[in-house]
């Protein structure tokens, strides 16, 4: 369950592994995972193995994240709003892996409903991180990326509403990507933000991240937003060729002038980036800096956060207890709804609830959300005239390795607020958007961030391909560092 | 006081026909087993998404289009979010910003007179659930959730419960010659709220607006209009117009009067925002045309049609377009060369009286405007009387013939006077000593004659046309 996903089939075709083996191995190995990091909302402890076919993905399992719809299995969505919650029909991404023969053994935990990137406020507990159990994985999709690194299985469905895949693949020194918008259905995926939410999946390799996506990718009758893919082959388009494929990175990001009281981390992480790109220079790509106006830099967080939190606000009101969830037991509807609905979200998400709702307030919302709406075009816009000139935006991940996880992600710093937040960038323009690791820090792992135009994710695919097979971080497993 | 006019509008929602839902695959009918026509989006479950039923833009668009409205270069709707138990996702999916029609104009009858009524707007959207309240319970039936509904929003431009109603029952009839909808309200498909204010006779400045949300009924909408004259009327005149607050109220049937619900300070803000999992969709030209031509010739027009061009009564003209199937058999007539009248005549009295009696519709009536015509051209060449052709109009149906089977050589009269002479002169000429009696005083031989000229002709002689023949021979 540590290979990659051609490893494993092909183990499997030859017999050297059955997929009942696999299967067995992937529950133990939850169980495991699941005492050490809390990375787990269900363990299909009675999953079965399954035939093994032409697809790269059959007979072998797989993790979904917990907000996905699943069938007869408990989706919670790492909510205590659904704790309870069985759904009965099953999303389309999950549903391909499923028809593919890949075989579902656990559901991974989230922050709850995807709205937090810490890994912290599931409903189950925090996900800790594999590398460093003082650490956090960052969030939301905390516990695919978990599993994923500790080798549970080859690949897990995540979500991505800001970074929600990227960022915790980054943390967990594995590869994380979402693809176009709308390239992947969100039918059965619990909405978070609808016009930023994409689904994805977490794996150790890009090749793998390929293989899983060209399976699930496809125009579905059930999501108006998705589109037809089928003239997109992700895998044939690995070819590590980049030569005079150009790429830009941010200078008010990357440059660590920006950062007038850097830490030694943040220092050697921007310096680990610029010699990432160096590598890539070798394969004859060409990597540019570019300026962008800081002001547009500095709104993505809050542009990010009204518009989030005004869409979740909505997306999220048909959790009142009355169809399904736990049901309070007032004796007035209206008290029924706000029972289940204070008892059952946790603090964070209620404060994003008021500040969605505030942003939509008829005196408020053109102040802020339709100004949000407004920053975010701009911002759009700026990207989709850069990718005009270039391949693909290339920029580090976070400001370091995974944080405490005391450190609380929801307070911003400041000083590093832009190199936290620059994913987001991806959500607002719908952008491919991939993240690899790219080397550690103080023996925790780092990822670096490839992101280009709608529909060229052949293109962000390949380099990212390129540059990962120009380190020696793919496919890696997480170890406890000695402490 | 001065004289008050009464200062009216109407928002209307009417359910529309289609095969499923407007946003989900659930089933578009009504049945008395609730929840049975659903579908997961119907009930809110996490993960589902609206997609959009092309065939209910394509109606709205029709009734944005006979309504005279501009519509939107893009189709758009958006959330209007509020918690209420009858709302599974805590928002309804309607159109705020950009309705499939706005500023449209219509012209419709009251009293004889065309009225013109402005239209603010029409948009699509989605119904609620139904909620039954019990004593201690209630239950929720989600197959209400998700059919798809019209809303329409007039200006205030009526002055009377008379000019309201007349605006409702044209609309209606529209939604039903465009087949938008079946327009029942017996079942609900038509509700109404009604805002009425009332301001003096010589002035332009509107009195305060009062709202009263869920009238269900025609009847219901005509007692809340005279029910809310009354009471604003009377509080003014008492010099308590202060009292009329800008608020919401209920019509309550049992009391027959409307009851408060909230004030306007306390209306509720929807938050209103673009729905981001329908993505913007353009509304082509081609396609507005192609709607465009497949509007039916409306009631109003057509009944003007009839009564200038036709000839035809008011009172006529207007029984034949109360349904559009009527009126399409009446020209179906028309086009085969009936005369009008007589068409009208024979739709009118004992066509219709047949369709009531025996509860079937037109569509199914085996009388065809073809064999109606060839039953009135029987009628008029003399071949059978009016008594016949209404025995074999009843005839025809119960035995799915065709009419000339009934006026076969053998059963039909013999009309022609050439041929009745004809046996006339044969009979005389056999019988020159009954003649000879005849005109000798035995008047009474002249039954004879005819009791001759019947055997001959099997009965089927013209007895009108005998006698006079054998009264010009006879002389």
């Amino acid at each position: 369950m540590d290979k990659s996903i051609k490893e494993i089939h092909e183990a499997l075709i030859n017999g050297e592994v059955t997929s009942d083996e696999l299967v067995k191995e992937a529950l133990r190995k939850s169980h495991e995972v699941e005492d050490k990091y809390n990375a787990f909302v269900t363990i299909l402890d009675e999953a079965e193995a399954k035939e093994v076919n032409s697809s790269f993905v059959s007979g072998i399992p797989f993790g979904v994240k917990d907000n996905y719809s699943t069938k007869d299995v408990l989706s919670t969505g790492s909510s205590n709003t659904l704790k309870n919650y069985v759904p009965f029909y099953t999303a389309t991404v999950v549903q391909k892996l499923l028809d593919a023969g890949a075989i579902m053994v656990n559901k991974t935990a989230l922050d709850e409903f995807g709205m937090g990137g810490s890994g912290t406020t599931c409903h189950t507990g925090p996900v800790l991180n594999p590398w460093d159990k003082t650490r956090m994985c960052a969030g939301s999709s905390a516990g695919s990326a978990c599993a994923v690194a500790s080798g549970v299985y080859p690949f897990a469905l995540g979500s991505d509403t800001g970074d929600s895949i990227r960022k915790p693949a980054a943390y967990c020194g594995i590869v994380g990507y979402k693809p176009t918008y709308g390239m992947l259905s969100r039918y059965g995926l619990f909405p978070f933000a609808s016009s930023l939410d994409h689904c994805g999946v977490l794996t150790r390799s890009v090749l793998d991240a390929a293989i899983v996506t060209d399976i699930m990718k496809g125009k579905d009758v059930h999501d108006m937003t998705s589109w037809d893919s089928s003239n997109i082959h992700l895998q044939e388009a690995l070819t590590g060729n980049v030569e005079g494929k150009k790429l830009f990175y941010i200078k008010e990001i990357c440059d660590i002038n920006n950062y007038p009281n850097a830490s030694d981390t943040l220092k050697e992480h921007l310096n680990n980036f610029f010699k990432t790109l160096d590598l890539l220079k070798t394969k004859k790509a060409v990597v540019q800096e570019v300026s962008v106006d800081v002001k547009l830099l500095k709104a993505i967080a809050s542009v990010y956060v009204v518009i989030s939190c005004a869409e979740a606000t909505s997306n999220m009101s048909n959790l009142t207890g009355i169809i399904f969830g736990p049901r309070s037991n007032k004796k007035d509807v209206f008290e029924m709804m706000k029972e289940h609905r204070t008892l059952g979200f946790s603090p964070l998400i209620k404060r994003r609830f008021v500040i969605g709702s505030y942003v939509l307030q008829k005196e408020n919302q053109e102040r802020y959300f339709k100004n949000a709406q407004r920053v975010r075009r701009l911002i759009v816009d700026k990207m989709k005239e850069l990718f005009k000139e270039y391949d693909a935006l290339i920029l580090p991940v976070a400001s370091g390795p995974a944080k405490k996880l005391d450190e609380d992600k929801d307070v911003i710093d400041a000083n590093t607020n832009v190199l936290e937040e620059h994913l987001q960038i991806g959500n607002f323009g719908g952008f491919p958007s991939i993240t690899i690791p790219n080397g550690f820090i103080n023996s925790l792992p780092v990822g670096i961030n490839i992101t280009g135009n709608c529909y060229d994710d052949e293109n962000v695919l390949n380099i990212a391909y390129t540059l990962e097979g120009l380190m020696p971080y793919k496919g890696q497993i997480a170890k406890e560092r000695e402490r | 006081m001065k004289k008050q006019i009464a200062v009216i509008g109407l928002e209307m929602h009417c359910e529309m026909k289609s095969n499923s839902k407007v946003f989900s695959p659930a089933k578009n009918a009504y049945s008395e087993i609730p929840n049975t026509n659903i579908a997961p989006l119907d009930m809110a479950f996490p993960g589902t998404l609206p997609v959009v039923n092309k065939e209910c833009v394509r109606k709205a668009l029709m009734m944005s289009i006979a309504l005279n409205c501009k519509q939107p270069r893009y189709l758009v709707f958006d959330r209007k979010n509020y918690y209420y138990p009858d709302l599974p996702k805590g928002y309804q999916i309607t159109q705020m910003n950009n309705p499939i029609g706005v500023d449209g104009k219509i012209d419709i009858e009251v009293n004889d007179k065309i009225l013109p009524v402005y239209i603010h707007d029409i948009h699509l959207e989605e119904d609620s659930a139904s909620l039954d309240h019990f004593f201690t319970t209630s239950n929720i039936d989600y197959n209400r959730s998700g059919v798809p509904l019209l809303e329409l929003v007039t200006e205030p431009c009526f002055h009377s419960a008379d000019e309201a109603i007349a605006f409702l029952e044209h609309i209606i009839r529209i939604y039903r010659y465009c087949d938008i909808s079946d327009a029942d309200t017996k079942k609900g498909q038509i509700r109404c709220d009604v805002n009425v204010s009332i301001k003096d006779e010589d002035t332009h400045e509107l009195g305060t607006k009062v709202e009263v949300k869920n009238v269900n009924s025609l009847s219901g909408v005509r007692d809340t209009i005279l029910y809310e004259i009354k009471r604003q009327t009377e509080l003014k005149e008492a010099g308590k117009y202060d009292e009329v607050e800008q608020e919401t109220r209920r019509w309550d049937e049992d009391s027959s009067s409307t009851i408060r619900m909230r004030s306007k300070v306390d209306a509720i803000d929807y938050k209103y925002f673009v729905e981001p999992n329908i993505p913007k969709w353009k509304i082509t030209d081609e396609w507005l045309e192609e709607i465009k031509a497949s509007i039916p010739r409306l009631h109003l027009e057509r009944k003007l049609d009839y009564i200038n061009n036709y000839g035809l009564s008011s009172y006529d003209a207007e029984n034949l377009v109360k349904e559009k199937d009527i009126s399409d058999y009446f020209e179906e007539c028309l086009r085969l060369g009936l005369d009008a009248k007589s068409a009208v005549n024979w739709i009118t009295t004992q066509i219709m009286g047949y369709l009531n009696k025996n509860s079937i519709s037109i569509h199914d009536f085996y009388l065809t405007p073809k064999r109606l015509k060839d039953l009135i051209d029987a009628t008029n060449k003399g071949l059978i009387s009016s008594k016949q052709a209404k025995e074999i109009f009843e005839k025809v149906i119960v035995e799915k013939k065709e009419i000339k089977d009934y006026i076969s050589k053998d059963n039909a009269q013999i009309s022609n006077s050439l041929e009745l002479t004809k046996i006339i002169e044969e009979i005389l000429a056999n019988n020159p000593s009954q003649i000879e009696e005849y005109k000798n005083g035995r008047t009474n031989i002249f039954d004879y004659f005819v009791g001759q000229v019947m055997k001959q002709t099997r009965g089927k002689a013209n007895p009108v046309m005998t006698k006079e023949i054998l009264t010009e021979k006879l002389k």
